[in-house]
């Protein structure tokens, strides 16, 4: 079941990017960024882990679920560590997405020939 | 269509903006936003699917839970989107699936990998990796900085980051 929800609810999150595209004209990367900070406010009201647990990758995967985490990471060393956590814990959780990104990306781009 | 080039330049002379707007307008190439919709969330919803497929993979074999078989799926994904877009194939499918290739973490992968390959002629700092963010910065940036407001909120009410 986790599956079909996981198409369903990931399918749905790439249509509200796609109206933003189509109906709003928005770039490519006002679209990203709006989604990231919508991810963030819905982690913010508590909404985003019981869809996370309802939808799984559905909801893990798409772009608004990085903003999830950044809040996450930044609130959880809050509770743990007081103020300073705020800077300290945003990049907790999302370190596998983005280091891995570099990572990969860099290697990639050393190793492949640039087309045209 | 197969009007002499003389006619055609005066009829355009004869219209006012308005109308030529309005005949521009016409022959747009009109996007089907349903059909585009659609496309997007076939493509995303698959993308999601096959991030289920391998976060089962790490959970059943690995033993991990949901949370901690989370930032493994994502690297995975993110590998497979750097090697799809080194073979020049993620932006044939971005270009059909829109939206749906690029929301996913694996469009955010391609943004970086691509936007790196790309540059890589104008050398490895200045062009490979100073280029690397040009989209992926964007979305950081946002991200922080309302992760960081959401924090301060949370200090200013006193919750101390009880979510």
């Amino acid at each position: 079941m986790i599956f079909l929800w996981a198409f369903l609810i990931g399918g749905l999150f790439c249509v509200v990017g796609q109206l933003m595209f189509d109906v709003l004209k928005l770039t490519p990367a006002h679209t990203m960024s709006t989604l990231v900070v919508v991810g963030a406010l819905m982690d913010a009201l508590g909404w985003y882990d019981p869809l996370v647990e309802f939808a799984g990758a559905g909801a893990s995967v798409p772009i608004t679920s990085f903003g999830n985490a950044l809040v996450h990471g930044a609130l959880t060393e809050l509770q743990r560590d007081g103020w300073i956590g705020v800077v300290t814990g945003i990049f907790d959780v999302t370190s596998a997405g983005i280091s891995s990104a570099i990572i990969f990306s860099f290697f990639a781009a050393v190793l492949v020939k640039p087309k045209g | 269509m197969a009007t002499k080039p003389t006619s055609s330049r005066s009829q355009v002379k004869g219209l006012s903006p308005k109308e030529y707007q309005a005949i521009a307008k016409q022959h747009e190439p009109r996007k089907n936003i349903l059909t585009n919709c659609l496309k997007a969330f076939l493509v995303g919803g698959a993308i999601c699917l096959i991030g289920q497929c391998i976060q089962q993979f790490f959970m059943s074999y690995f033993d991990m839970t949901t949370k901690e078989a989370g930032n493994p799926t994502v690297a995975v994904l993110i590998f497979i989107s750097v090697v799809v877009t080194s073979l020049g194939l993620y932006d044939k499918l971005a270009q059909w699936a829109g939206a749906g290739s690029a929301v996913p973490v694996t469009g955010f992968a391609n943004s970086m990998c691509s936007a790196a390959i790309e540059h890589k002629a104008e050398g490895m700092v200045l062009g490979l990796a100073a280029n690397m963010f040009k989209l992926a910065g964007a979305v950081i940036v946002f991200g922080v900085v309302a992760a960081f407001l959401v924090g301060i909120v949370h200090i200013i009410f006193g919750l101390n980051g009880v979510h």
